[in-house]
Order: C-alpha cells, then structure tokens, then sequence
C-alpha cells in the first residue's frame, strides 16, 4: 500500500515586511568589493605605488631648470589615464567574468541600483585618488626642488587641477560605459586602450593630412576634447565641444549598455 | 511559497521552458527533476528575475522577485556554487551578502559554523575551494538572512555522500519547520529521498507532478506469483493494464485492487506491493524517454 501523504501545512508566524535596501548600503558594498580581492586591493595600493614612483622618477631625470609642479603632475598623470579606467571597468566586468552578479543581482534584484552604486564608487575612487596623486605630485615638488636647491614653482591654479581631475574622471567615465558594453574584461580594457591609445595618433594623423577633418576634429573626437582639459585653459567654445562630444562618444554609449545590462540575462 | 504561472522563454525559435506552471509549498520539499538541458536552471533563473520572461510570471511568498524589498531575507537563492568571484574568501563573500542584507556580523560565523566549514577554510580563496566547499558556502548564503523560501539548483552536486545526507537533513528540517523548498537535481535517487512534492520536466515542458506518494501510486503495484498466466487472464477480464517484468508483473492499479483480482481468481500471490522506486525511476525514463540526450536503454 501506497504511504498516504502527511499534509504538513505547518505555517510560520508571519513576519514583517523588511526594509528595501537603502542605497547607502549598497553603495558601501560596492566600495568594499572594490578592495576586498587581490588584483583589486593592488589595483587600489598601485595608484599611490604608480604616483610616487612617477614622483620620484621625475625628482631624478626631469632636467633641474623644469623642475615645477606641472612637471609632477604631467608624470603622474599618464600612470593615472591608465590605472583608473582599468578600476573602472572592472568594476562591472568581475560580475559577469567572476559570475558574482549572480550573487548581487539577486541580492539586490534592481540592477539599476547597482549600477548606480558601482557609478558613485568609481567617481569617488576616481576624485580620491586624483587629490591623493596631487598630494604626493605637491609633495615630491618640495622634496625635489629642495634637493635641486631651485625655486618651489606652484604653476598649477585650482582651476587647472580641477580640469585634470575632471578629465580623468571622464576616461574613468568611459571605462565604465565599455565595462557595460562589453561585460568581458578582456573585451572592455582593450576597448579602452584602443580608445585611449590608438586612436588619438591615428587622429592626428587624419587631421594633419586632411583639411576637413583638421576643422572638424574638436567637434567630433572625444579625445581631442578631452585633451584640452589638461591644457589647463578652457573658452566656452571648448566646453561645448567637450559637452558635444561627450554625448556622442559617452552618454549615449553609456544608455546603450545601461539598457543591455537592464535586459540581458545573468548566467 | 514559489508561484509559477504559465512560465514561458523562448530563444529565437527554441523554447526552452515551455508554459511551466506549479506551486512548492510552504512545509514541504518541492523537488524539481529534469535530464540535463531540461530547463530547470532556467526556470529557476526566471524565479529570482536573472533572465527575463518570454511570458507568464513567477512569484515568491506573493510577490514577484523584483518587488522584493530585501530578497536575501525572504529567499535565499543558490543557482550555481561555482559563480562566486575566485579572489574572494568565503567569509568575505558571506561578509558582502550579510551586509547587502544589514545582518549583524555574528550571522556569518554562525553560518560558517552551521554548514561546517573551518575557521581555516574560510579564509581560504574561493578558488581553491573542492565544488562540495563551495556548495556549503553557497548554502551558507543562502541561509544568511533565514528565509522562508529556497530555491536552490542542484545543491548536491560535488558533495560527498556524508554531504548529501547532511544537506538532506538540513532541507528536512528546514521543510518541517515551515520554510519552502524547491530544488532541482536530474538526478531521480537523489530527489526520490528528500521531496515531499515532485515537478518532473522534459524539454522545458511540465510532465508530471504531484505530491511523491501519489506519482508512487500512479507508478502501479508490484505483483509476484507462481501462476502467472492465471493471474494475467484475471487481470486482463478485470480491465486492468499490467505489464510483465523479470519475475513479477507491474500492475497500473492500487494493491487492494489487484489482491482482490487475485483473490477472485484464486491465485496465490508471493508478493503485493506498491511498484515503488522501481516505479518511479521508471516513470522518470519513460516521461523523459523522448527527450533525453542518450535515448533509454529499454
């Protein structure tokens, strides 16, 4: 005979609504996940590791009469071009090269949010560390000028560093939008470097030998845009020609793989 | 509670979870059984909003996934113990999920504890972790938050057998207190002895379910007798399909039935009782047999 089937209806004590996930939280689980792998804790040590490194190379071979400020903050810059849209890319890439968005997209079941959360710990990774190579750049101008006994030259404004900062912010911003476009981290980082690194000289080049595109080249490529920020002097026709450019190369790209990441399937 | 409506996803032209519908039950094991490729992890994709529904919908303890206002404490999902990033501890991927839910920190060592994984082992990196390993810390998260619901898919996998019995006491009491249960295995001995309730799915399509006992049932009674042609023409005058085995005949009716059939015919039987195991792995092969890879030996 058959075993009768023991209906266990056994019903637990209903238990309150809980709390929707507060975006603060989010935000610092984000910011922790950051850090808490290897390659990420050395991706966060290597940008003051990088920075003081390209402080100190420039102490030793930067010829002594162009010892200044923008002499450091030129060196540390390009380590930071480089590091930063990394951090940036990886950020949305681990959860689908790990598989880990799995886990947090479960967790939290809106994407958007953390998204939004993974936007907010790029740009403060991205500001914090800008004002912490600043630091060790203003720190290396007083060290090297006072071992080259010349004058301590300070010949970077407020607005001008503000610029840098807002410039690498953008390249990290890009990172970000190849990071949901891609959602391979492979894919995404070369992505970046040919963004980054192989198309401004192929650029120059068509600009030199071409006329049209000579004119036409502040209003169309990014980095050409973006090259101006760190020339420390910005008109009104500049800051259209970032905006403008900015929404053709960014924040339309960005929409695209926001869309992708809201419609895809996690497996 | 797991409410599947009418669940639907296609790729281009194929379909791989097609009009699925059923409900696990609060207090009982919902065991979800397929071949591979079946459409299990799919479905159970769907469940916690991972993949988008081509149609119908899914719903946990009344809500859909996503209206959630704090999932890991209402459901505690394991889809696959391997996706976890490899870089991580195992308390520090407990860590994450404690503090994504607001848990106090106490929780995580209470969970490592409770599905015995070392001080030692879960300051490991994920990547050396055994697959048994990590299906204990993935059920560690799972647990995190004391939900009511779990869905998990193929939990068993890579566990030694002292690691299924242990995860299958930990279901049980975990049915038996209230919670609900689902979880998929292809594997039918592995379901057979933990499911209160049975999903079986082929090619993404629903072919049976019910609770174990009544698809038992439906699986027939298991006669023996030294008069085998008697007992055959009997059952054959009482309406009653059957079909022979190795020394027995299997029988599509209930026990009490069939020993009347013989009592009438005045045929001694050796043996009378449910077609059980047998039964269902049976079963399992037949309702599976035009959608498994291999084809059944028959």
């Amino acid at each position: 005979m058959t075993a009768v089937a023991v209906e266990t209806e056994v019903v637990r004590t209903a238990r309150p609504t809980p709390a929707r996930i507060p975006m603060s939280r989010i935000v610092a689980v984000e910011l922790r996940k950051s850090f808490d792998t290897r390659s990420g804790f050395w991706l966060m040590v290597s940008i003051g590791a990088l920075a003081l490194i390209a402080t100190i190379a420039t102490i030793l071979f930067a010829p002594t009469d162009e010892l200044d400020y923008e002499a450091f903050a030129s060196a540390i810059g390009f380590p930071m071009a480089v590091i930063l849209p990394v951090i940036a890319v990886l950020s949305i890439t681990s959860e689908w090269s790990q598989r880990s968005g799995l886990t947090s997209f479960t967790l939290v079941p809106h994407r958007s949010r953390v998204i939004t959360a993974k936007l907010i710990v790029t740009l403060g990774i991205g500001v914090v560390s800008m004002l912490l190579a600043a630091g060790i750049g203003a720190l290396g101008n007083i060290v090297g000028t006072a071992i080259t006994g010349t004058d301590t030259i300070w010949n970077i404004s407020g607005a001008e560093l503000f610029y840098i900062v807002l410039g690498n912010v953008l390249g990290m911003l890009v990172g970000f939008m190849l990071g949901l476009l891609f959602r391979n981290s492979p894919g995404a980082i070369v992505g970046y470097f040919v963004y980054g690194f192989v198309l401004p000289p192929l650029a120059m080049l068509l600009a030199a030998s071409q006329d049209w595109f000579d004119k036409l080249q502040p209003w169309v490529d990014f980095n050409y845009a973006q090259g101006n920020l760190f020339n420390g002097v910005m008109d009104g026709e500049m800051w259209a020609q970032l905006g403008v450019t900015s929404i053709v190369w960014l924040v339309i790209p960005l929409a695209i793989g926001v869309r992708l990441v809201m419609r895809s399937e996690i497996k | 509670m797991i409410k599947v409506e009418s669940l639907t996803k296609k790729y281009g032209g194929f379909t791989a979870v097609d009009n699925v519908s059923f409900t696990a039950r609060p207090g009982r094991v919902t065991g979800f059984l397929g071949p591979n490729g079946a459409g299990k992890s799919t479905s159970m994709r769907i469940m916690v909003g991972l993949t988008p529904a081509s149609s119908g919908y899914a719903e946990v303890s009344g809500r859909r996934f996503a209206d959630l206002p704090n999932p890991g404490l209402e459901v505690g999902v394991l889809l696959d113990a391997s996706a976890q990033h490899a870089g991580r501890t195992g308390r520090e991927i407990l860590t994450i999920a404690q503090r994504t839910m607001g848990l106090p920190a106490s929780r995580v060592d209470e969970m490592l504890e409770r599905v015995s994984l070392t001080p030692s082992e879960s300051s490991r990196r994920v990547r050396n972790y055994s697959l048994g390993m990590r299906q204990r810390l993935g059920i560690a998260t799972a647990l995190l938050g004391d939900p009511e619901v779990l869905i998990l898919d193929e939990p068993a996998n890579g566990l030694d057998p002292a690691g299924i019995r242990w995860m299958r006491d930990l279901l049980r009491g975990y049915a038996d207190q209230g919670g609900t249960v689902l979880l998929s295995s292809h594997l039918l001995h592995e379901i057979e002895v933990i499911a209160d309730d049975l999903v079986v799915i082929g090619n993404g399509r629903i072919v049976a379910q019910g609770t174990k006992a009544e698809l038992l049932a439906s699986a027939g009674t298991l006669v023996r007798t030294r008069d085998v042609p008697t007992l055959a023409r009997a059952l054959v005058d009482a309406d009653l399909e059957f079909s022979h085995m190795t020394d027995a005949i299997r029988v599509d009716a209930d026990a009490d039935v069939v020993g009347q059939v013989a009592l009438s015919a005045g045929v001694a039987l050796t043996e009378l009782r449910a077609a059980d195991g047998a039964g269902l792995e049976e079963m399992f092969l037949e309702l599976t047999a035009d959608t498994q890879r291999e084809g059944v030996a028959a």
